[in-house]
């Protein structure tokens, strides 16, 4: 039997305790900048929509302005702005990364710990310039 | 050697390097618009109808769309590949997600083309 196979046999401390597993922060960043990647896939749809109408003519630049008054597209808009903002500072996270700076585990939870300070002011930010 | 026929570049190496290429050119086009919305109050169909009848505003909305769709398309690959096991689904999906993007990228030459 191949050494690694008898590790892998081997008998191994199981902990499935739901109750006191946690994502670190790293994972949630990480799990995050996915989603507000597809989020904002779909966001790409809407806003190509709005840039299309706005830029039709005076009037349907009216139009798209009274649609922005509504509770419905602020929200929208807001949430775009949100999920952009996110994957924004999550991506900077990265490239400095690939520089091999932030590699460490301290480091590491601490820029994971600044994008979500950062991306929470910026969510505040983006919600008082849209209402 | 193995190879992926679904996803963007020839290797993995060449998906890197055009994610983070594309990662850029989006933070630039993103950051650029949301400012110029932004601190140009009360925004105007005047100012607004006047930045995209610009050639320079056309070219970077397109050069951001087109960053978007290889973008997306690496994106999508990274997470279909971890997540939908089924293959025969995950080349479905992908097919969509691509095909959107390129509709946008469609969408967004006719749009900025009469302005």
């Amino acid at each position: 039997m191949e050494l690694s196979e008898q590790n892998v046999k081997k008998q191994r401390p199981v902990h499935l305790d739901l109750q006191t597993i946690r994502f670190p922060a790293t994972a949630i960043v990480s799990i995050l900048h996915r989603v507000s990647g597809v989020i904002m896939l779909f966001a790409v749809g809407v806003l190509l929509w709005l840039l299309n109408a706005s830029l039709k003519s005076p009037e349907s630049f009216q139009y798209v302005q009274s649609l922005l008054d509504s509770f419905l597209l602020k929200f929208v808009v807001w949430g775009i702005l949100t999920a952009l903002g996110y994957h924004l500072l999550g991506g900077l996270r990265h490239l400095v990364m690939d520089t091999g700076r932030w590699e460490e585990l301290a480091s590491g939870k601490a820029s994971a710990k600044a994008v979500f300070v950062l991306a929470i002011i910026f969510s505040i930010l983006a919600g008082v310039w849209v209402w | 050697m193995v190879t992926n026929a679904a996803s963007f570049g020839r290797s993995g190496v060449h998906d890197f390097i055009m994610l983070r290429a594309s990662a850029v050119v989006l933070a630039c086009y993103t950051v650029f618009l949301v400012a110029f919305a932004a601190f140009s109050t009360p925004l105007t169909y005047e100012a607004w109808h006047g930045l995209f009848a610009a050639l320079p505003m056309k070219v970077f909305t397109l050069l951001a769309l087109i960053a978007l769709l290889i973008h997306a398309w690496i994106g999508i690959w990274q997470v279909l590949t971890d997540y939908v096991k089924c293959v025969s689904l995950r080349g479905v999906l992908q097919f969509v997600f691509v095909v959107t993007a390129f509709a946008y990228l469609a969408s967004g030459i006719l749009i900025v083309w009469g302005v």
